[in-house]
């Protein structure tokens, strides 16, 4: 429905987009955390990435929508090299973090990793106790001197995580034993432990009952003070809710990114007003 | 040390520990090479392998190697004609007749068939079917071929059964129903149908049972006999190739010495025959996965 | 008719399992028939003698027991280590597809020549006389193969998503593989390292042919000790001609059998316990 070249879009949307809390325009101007330049992305000789051009800005929420297998999480795993491990991949054009580019020969992908954090669709806790899912990461990278740090540093996380109340008796058991919502917190808080700048969350709450859903949501919107992250999700309500910009993505191709309410109020392009109006994908 | 040094260490010791299969196989051949070499640097190969005599350890040395080998045929023959039938139609059964209960607890008790070690099974042969045996038929002598052959069927039957049964359970179901569909017994399906169409697999787990049997070393040591003879007949005492290869190390024979050379030059022979037979076997599997995969 | 037909094929088949099985039967009953009465402590703990009732089991006990351990101090983390590379590193290129097809063909080679390979590499080359360490690195060089193939679909019942979880937080291969990949695949390791123990333990041939004799009054006391093995004694026994040294070779061959029975029990209690740690 158009009403004089102001193309409209769902009023739930759109309300949602327009009407959230205390975030004035102002304050989406931080520094620029992530710039990708042209950037194609092979499985074989299969281009599944085609010149993707954006800019992800410091301490934002910046969401990744579009249909399934249109790229996103591809592009996602992009950004901490977690493509390298599938064989017969191939990367080209330029990803730069802080300005320096992270596919040059030479850079450390163990501490890229460490700097931009992962969280995963399936929550995939380790089988092993709750302290020590988190211990992990901070063990393998050296990061603690003493278990008294390692014991500080676990519980900082875990309180990031929103989830320290709850495992605080039970530390020491098997992290399976947590329900699916607990998982995926527990997740993060692993991931935030060795205190990341980047947080990349692919499909965080998609496994998740809507309660559940609902505070991983909240927490996103907290950790956004610390932390710059890019979640991609297939649910448009969910990138309306938590997210400052929002890129549409299809096949492989990057259509638009802009501020989120402006993606659902009054897209650019008509590819995407027809995508979040659900005229298609 | 840097973590990528590390690795890159890592990674080679991790690469050199399964490279020792090249190695061993490499091993083998070397080792078995060196000592046949020198063996037929003294008896011509065609001796070696056409002479029928065999007395490498008595005054008048023959080193015709032809008894041996036929003694280890007549043995595997004995023992497929057992193995054989009973483990295609124990396969049979156990693919398109039985529940599902009876597969379950029966198959874990066949394999036990043959987790048992093979000095037992010479136990067997020796002590209860030979004389077993030897009521049925008087003129049985005491080291013989039929009875350790009939005992080595036996150990091979799993063998044959598990590889058969695989090898049916991987064609589809479809075939079947459409066999049923016209109104075919489950005999005529599992005959027409299902073994001809698991005939690659099936054949490459016969293969590899011969190979298993010609192998076979303890069994036959202990109840065949050690008396090298170029004979079809199960009733007397013969020697195999591997019985032949545990008299000579259970003796004194000093290395350097053409008896000594003797158990490698019979080792080459028989590693040269399983790895052949090994080696068809490995490509009709391939092939049967090929057609079903 | 037709139907006629296929019942009696029916009972046919289920016949001729029922005779294999029969058959195991008949040998259990022979064996334990002849030999129990042999069995006491004074067996397990009595060397051997020229006299059938005094003889025992303890030397070729004692030497089972040496060559098994050392068999699997030495085949556990070679074959691990092989297994690891061949899963987690180097699938695919042709040199691994080299030495997987090299694994393949060493499982099927007769034990015998392996002791051929013992005699001429370990024992005379390499100069280890015919010890107990001899014979074990026959026997592991034996075991290789299934330790390899266990460990390998052990590895394989590993999720890729813990693998994932580990590489994001900054892991290396290795810290991955040492950290959480093996930690998890341990039961399979396990049962495969007894699966290939079970088989070494009743291994005759490629011992006597490195040279453990058929006759050695006493157990094994350092690795490169002479020695016996309990598969060897009962070879003796049963090949000698008196029928009191046949009830010797049966109680041994009992002995050999609990033996058996015991480490397959500990493998499915091991295998038990660590799938009841890894679940909440």
């Amino acid at each position: 429905m158009t009403t004089g070249g102001i193309r409209t879009v769902p009023a739930s949307l759109a309300g949602v987009a327009s009407t959230r809390p205390g975030q004035a325009p102002a304050t989406l101007n931080t520094p620029i955390k992530i710039e990708v330049e042209g950037l194609n992305f092979y499985y074989g000789t299969k281009r599944a990435l085609d010149g993707i051009n954006i800019k992800i800005r410091q301490n934002l929420v910046t969401a990744f929508i579009g249909p399934s297998g249109c790229g996103k999480s591809t592009f996602l795993r992009t950004l901490n090299r977690m493509n390298d491990i599938i064989p017969a991949t191939r990367v080209e054009g330029k990803v730069l973090i802080d300005d320096k580019s992270i596919y040059d020969s030479g850079v450390d992908v163990v501490a890229l990793r460490r700097q931009v954090g992962m969280v995963f669709q399936k929550s995939n806790p380790f089988p092993k106790s709750i302290f020590e899912n988190i211990a992990y990461g901070l063990r393998i990278n050296g990061l603690t001197r003493s278990k008294a740090e390692l014991a500080d540093r676990v519980e900082e996380s875990l309180k990031q995580a929103a989830i320290w109340e709850e495992v605080k008796d039970r530390l020491n058991e098997s992290a399976l034993a947590l329900s699916g919502g607990q998982q995926q917190r527990l997740c993060i808080a692993r991931a935030l432990a060795i205190r990341p700048d980047i947080l990349l969350m692919d499909e965080p709450a998609s496994a998740l009952d809507p309660i559940a859903t609902q505070r991983i949501e909240e927490l996103i919107y907290d950790l956004k003070k610390k932390y710059t992250i890019v979640i991609v999700t297939h649910n448009m309500q969910q990138a309306a809710r938590v997210s400052d910009f929002t890129a549409f993505f299809w096949l492989g191709k990057l259509i638009e990114v802009d501020r989120t309410d402006r993606i659902f109020t009054a897209p650019a392009e008509k590819l995407t007003e027809d995508y979040v109006t659900g005229r298609c994908g | 040390m840097s973590t990528r040094a590390l690795e890159w260490i890592i990674e080679r010791l991790l690469f050199l520990c399964a490279a020792l299969s090249v190695l061993t196989t490499a091993g083998i051949i070397i080792v078995l090479a060196i000592e046949t070499v020198a063996f037929l640097r003294e008896v011509p190969l065609l001796d070696f392998l056409t002479g029928t005599e065999w007395t490498p350890l008595f005054a008048n040395q023959q080193f015709g190697v032809l008894p041996l080998v036929v003694g280890t045929m007549l043995v595997s023959a004995i023992a497929m004609a057992v193995a054989l039938p009973m483990g295609l139609l124990s396969a049979i059964y156990l693919s398109e007749y039985s529940p599902s209960g009876f597969r379950r607890v029966v198959k874990p008790v066949l394999e036990l068939l043959a987790g048992v070690p093979t000095v037992v099974y010479g136990y067997f042969a020796l002590t209860f079917v030979t004389p077993l045996l030897q009521q049925v038929f008087p003129t049985l002598s005491g080291f013989n071929a039929l009875s350790p052959g009939l005992v080595m069927g036996l150990m091979i039957l799993p063998l044959v059964s598990s590889l058969s049964e695989d090898a049916m359970r991987a064609v589809p179901q479809g075939l079947r129903e459409g066999s049923y569909a016209l109104g075919a017994t489950r005999m005529q399906t599992a005959l027409k149908v299902v073994v001809p169409a698991a005939f690659s697999g099936i054949t490459a787990a016969f293969i590899l049972a011969v190979s298993r049997a010609v192998g076979e070393t303890m069994i036959v040591a202990i109840a065949a006999g050690q008396q090298p003879r170029l004979t079809g007949n199960p009733f007397v005492p013969i020697e195999t190739m591997t019985a032949y290869i545990v008299q000579v190390s259970l003796g004194d024979t000093p290395q350097g010495t053409i008896e000594y050379r003797t158990i490698f030059a019979v080792g080459m022979l028989l590693f040269l025959m399983t790895f052949t037979l090994n080696l068809i076997s490995t490509w009709l599997r391939e092939r049967f996965r090929e057609e079903y995969a | 008719m037709r139907k006629h037909a296929d019942l009696l094929f029916q009972l046919l088949s289920l016949a001729t399992l029922l005779l294999a099985l029969a058959a195991l039967g008949a040998l259990v009953y022979d064996i334990v028939s002849d030999g129990a009465g042999r069995l006491s402590w004074a067996f397990l703990n009595s060397y051997p003698s020229r006299n059938a009732e005094n003889a025992g089991v303890y030397h070729a006990l004692m030497g089972s027991i040496w060559v098994l351990a050392l068999t699997a101090a030495l085949a556990l983390p070679v074959g691990v280590a092989a297994a690891i590379y061949l899963e987690e590193y180097g699938t695919r290129s042709r040199v691994a597809k080299f030495i997987e097809l090299n694994i393949a063909n060493l499982a099927a080679v007769p034990s015998i020549i392996y002791g051929l390979l013992g005699l001429g590499l370990f024992v005379r080359l390499m100069g280890m006389g015919q010890s107990v360490m001899a014979g074990a690195a026959t026997l592991a060089l034996l075991a290789l193969p299934v330790v390899i193939l266990s460990t390998r679909e052990a590895l394989r019942t590993v999720p890729n998503s813990i693998r994932e979880g580990s590489y994001a937080l900054g892991a290396t291969k290795w810290q991955t593989i040492w950290n959480q990949v093996l930690p998890m695949a341990t039961p399979g390791v396990l049962t495969g390292l007894i699966l290939a123990l079970s088989r070494a333990i009743g291994e005759t041939a490629p011992l006597i042919t490195i040279g453990a004799l058929t006759y050695i009054p006493f157990a094994p006391d350092s690795v490169w000790s002479r020695f016996t093995v309990l598969p060897i004694q009962i070879f003796n026994w049963v090949s000698r001609p008196q029928a009191d040294f046949h009830t010797n070779a049966a109680a041994a061959i009992l002995v050999l059998l609990a033996l058996l029975l015991t480490m397959n029990a500990i493998a499915i209690i091991v295998r038990d316990r660590y799938q009841r740690g890894v679940r909440a």
